[in-house]
């Protein structure tokens, strides 16, 4: 294959299970374009150097288009609007400074400590619960019974979105992650879908937020409605507000659920470490670093150039859509003695599992315990776990990567310690 | 060739490092991951194993950590022989032996010098000998410092505006204290950062509540009878009442102790080669002995190989491990060519550097802008590019510090985000600067 064919390959569902030997061959060239104009970056230095660099924008979305509806009113006077309106206030993570800061700012007020730390507690709770309701099955789907439910309850009760509302977002969810999706972003069709869901959880969000300024309670939205984050914050304005709720919620619905899977399938491919994890559960939080290394939730994201970029060689022209491939970044030999090997002892672990520069994740904290709380429990509790399907079958996203199903065998769960 | 770096290879004997500090605890970890497997003696003037200095007039001041806790981390086994509290009085290259405060001698195969540096004291000894006369180097210097803090002192005053005196200036107003900040120049860190962010850090300064007095110094300090400070009378006569004052004029390299040794060594540091070996008077490399930290003066490749003398902590670790490899035969004639980087964090802002900003004739705000308290300063000297300073904006530094090493034409990065005007500025350095 040509090298600048390695990304379309990469993106092609029949290299979801194992995209690395791709990644190697595309690191031969760090910075390399693609025959379809797009750049992709695939080693670390280069990864590093781009994440840091202020020529780099994430403002890559393309302008919203809301459908015709064949209505005039809608399709001359508020479709516009709506669409300049949704243009000008993207989530944060699509929006460069000083926009981004100012918004991630008001988040990140909201993300305290405090909560932050009682959610540790709960996902152990919520983790204990979720396999006590396998106590009698000889197998279990890990996504749908606890890869899945964990995190979107968390993120759930961060926010303060009543639980009994959550099986609406699940599609909403799917639908408005796969913007994350490069292919997605050229289709028409799947933009039109996009659009349509983002004023369906848009109208929810907006409801919700009413009801949180009316009845405040001790949660994210709340305080971020009410606009005072521990610092002050000045309130944001209710398209932005809903922007970021939006954006929370999907993040948390449609990340954590990756590393839990792909967590728990490595450490089934490799039973030593899991044995070793049941008796040594403080192993969990280097263990958990080399995963979002090994295999992390979020393989890619793209970027666009502002202006000329002299790097590794070759010039990034202005206006080119730049892949960070950031699991290649964390598999790079050049930084990683041995990469392609799962070890919890590695020394000095810096993996892009989280970004990084200004987008790191915002939730990095809360994944981290969500992981711990999950894989512990699992390594002490399921009894002789095996995998029904290797590989497992995967999410159709390759940006977003992650099993669809992980189905196991058990010889039972053991009981809660 | 691969047989003469084994026999240069340096695996046993018995190697000294004077200065128990950052650099020489990293310096002797080098010096064991190398493979030197022979005897290392750490000799320290403090009672204390290494600790980390950046706290101490931060978070040690204001209370969060205690100066005991910010003890350094071993990142490697070093199996040393420890002589803490005993100063390094002499040295004697020929005989190849160090002279201790106690008397004692430590002959050695090799020798890496990380002696630091000290706080400039009050030049009159007089009035520094007056109680509540501080300065701030050390953690017992913090404890005192913090123990002086707890009762309420009526005003503290802080002499020198630069890093440390920002520093110690912010963490007492944290603590609610009043604070009077004397700046001989026209602006805080002027000296370092120029005139226009001075103007900045003045601005914070002001607005954290520090009276803030500059383009003035102090006269001198008057005591009462029982020896206590009570006033300080400055140059444009105005008179300050204090009980609580914080020398913070910079800080004097530990070099005293390598007199007459032969080596090239004075208030400027120990004069280095391009790969840390220490030269005599003669210009000549003696190869048994490293030096690494502030009190190392070599020529910076990044900067056309001006001989410089680095006070940063991340230089400390750099240098420190370099030596350590030299001394170990690893890095045998490599250059060290480290990019300089510091930070420093003052009434919630982190400013954080690369390069040096010494020489600048030129800057910009090059991201962000000073009405949004967080921006990137790029310094250029001769149409490249030698410095960027960031204020709460430090992601975009690594891509400065890329512009830097490659000698990047200035202004270096056009058209980023959050590019607001990129006209260029006179960094209008106050007098005759030394580096940083």
């Amino acid at each position: 294959m040509k090298t600048g064919q390695l990304f379309e390959a990469v993106k092609d569902e029949a290299n979801r299970a194992d995209p690395y030997p791709l990644y190697a061959r595309l690191r031969e060239t760090p910075v390399s374009r693609q025959d379809d104009g797009i750049y992709v970056v695939s080693t670390h230095a280069a990864i590093t150097s781009l994440l840091h660099d202020p020529r780099i924008s994430s403002e890559t979305l393309p302008p919203s288009e809301r459908p015709r509806t064949g209505n005039p009113f809608s399709d001359w006077i508020v479709n516009p609007v709506k669409d300049h309106l949704t243009n000008t206030h993207r989530p944060f993570i699509f929006r460069d400074p000083p926009d981004h800061d100012r918004l991630r700012m008001a988040v990140m007020g909201q993300f305290t400590h405090q909560r932050v730390h009682a959610m540790r507690g709960r996902s152990h709770d919520l983790v204990a619960d979720l396999l006590d309701k396998q106590s009698d099955a000889t197998s279990f789907d890990l996504v749908c019974d606890l890869a899945y439910p964990l995190p979107v309850t968390v993120i759930c009760e961060m926010l303060g979105v009543p639980p009994e509302d959550e099986p609406q977002f699940h599609g909403w969810a799917t639908q408005l992650a796969s913007a994350l999706e490069p292919d997605n972003l050229g289709n028409e069709e799947a933009r039109a879908k996009n659009i349509i869901t983002f004023d369906e959880i848009s109208t929810y969000m907006r409801g919700l937020i009413k009801e949180k300024r009316r009845h405040p309670q001790d949660d994210m939205l709340s305080g971020l409605s009410a606009g005072s984050g521990p610092g002050g914050e000045p309130g944001m304005g209710e398209v932005d507000l809903i922007a970021s709720a939006i954006l929370l919620l999907v993040a948390g619905h449609e990340t954590t659920v990756n590393l839990i899977a792909n967590s728990t399938l490595a450490l089934v491919r490799h039973p030593d470490i899991l044995a070793r994890l049941a008796g040594e559960p403080d192993l969990a939080p280097r263990l958990i670093e080399e995963m979002l290394r090994y295999d992390p939730p979020v393989h890619f994201r793209t970027r666009r150039a502002l202006s000329a970029i002299d790097i590794a060689g070759i010039t990034i022209p202005e206006g080119a859509d730049i892949v960070l491939l950031l699991a290649s970044g964390n598999r790079d030999p050049a930084v990683f003695c041995d990469p392609d090997r799962f070890d919890p002892d590695r020394p000095d672990i810096r993996h892009f599992g989280f970004g990084g520069g200004l987008h790191y994740c915002a939730g990095a904290p809360l994944a981290r315990f969500e992981a711990e709380a999950a894989l512990v429990a699992l390594a002490q509790r399921l009894v002789h776990p095996r995998l029904i399907d290797d590989p497992p079958p995967y999410r159709s996203g390759a940006a977003l990567r992650g099993p669809m199903h992980l189905r196991l065998a058990i010889d039972g769960v053991a009981p809660r310690r | 060739m691969r047989s003469m770096d084994a026999e240069r290879k340096n695996t046993g004997g018995h190697t000294v490092v004077v200065g128990a500090s950052l650099a020489g605890l990293r310096g002797a970890e080098a010096l064991r991951r190398a493979g030197f497997a022979g005897r290392l003696t750490l000799v320290g003037d403090e009672p204390h194993r290494p600790y980390d200095r950046p706290p101490l007039s931060k978070s040690a001041l204001t209370g969060e950590v205690a100066p005991e806790a910010t003890v350094l981390p071993n990142l490697h086994a070093l199996a040393a022989d420890w002589r803490l509290g005993v100063a390094a009085t002499g040295l004697d290259r020929q005989a190849r032996e160090v002279r201790l405060a106690d008397g004692t001698t430590l002959s050695y195969d090799r020798l890496l010098i990380a002696t630091g540096s000290r706080a400039r004291s009050w030049p009159n000894p007089t009035e520094a000998g007056l109680a509540g006369v501080h300065t701030l180097r050390g953690r017992d210097d913090a404890a005192a410092l913090r123990q002086a803090l707890a009762p309420g002192p009526k005003r503290v005053l802080i002499i020198g505006a630069g890093f440390i005196g920002c520093e110690v200036a912010a963490s007492c107003r944290a603590l609610d204290r009043a604070v009077t900040l004397i700046d001989p120049g026209p602006a805080p860190l002027a000296r370092i950062l120029g005139q226009p962010v001075g103007e900045i850090v003045a601005a914070l300064h002001r607005a954290l509540g520090v009276d803030l007095r500059s383009r003035t110094k102090v006269a001198r300090l008057e005591g009462n009878e029982a020896g206590r400070v009570v006033r300080a009378i400055l140059e444009d006569g105005n008179v300050v009442e204090t009980d609580l004052v914080v020398v913070a004029l910079g800080a004097v390299r530990n070099t005293e102790w390598l007199s007459g040794s032969g080596l090239d060594a004075g208030p400027g540091g120990v004069v280095c080669n391009e790969a840390g070996h220490a030269l005599d008077t003669e210009g000549r490399p003696d190869r048994a002995i490293a030096a690494a930290g502030d009190v190392a003066r070599f020529p910076h490749p990044l900067f056309d190989g001006r001989p410089v003398a680095l006070e940063h902590w991340g230089h400390a670790v750099a240098q420190g491990e370099h030596a350590g490899r030299l001394l170990a035969g690893e890095a045998n004639e490599t250059d060290y060519a480290e990019m300089p980087a510091f930070w420093s964090s003052q009434g919630g802002i982190t400013i954080k550097s690369v390069g040096l900003t010494e020489g600048a004739d030129s800057m910009v705000f090059a991201q962000g802008s000073p009405k949004e308290g967080r921006f990137v300063v790029v310094y250029g000297a001769k149409g490249r590019c030698i410095a960027a300073v960031s204020f709460d904006s430090a992601r975009w530094l690594p891509a400065y510090a890329e512009q830097i090493a490659a000698r990047a034409p200035f202004p270096p990065i056009c058209g980023g985000t959050d590019e607001h005007n990129l006209t260029v500025l006179s960094p209008g350095f106050p007098e005759k600067r030394t580096s940083p």
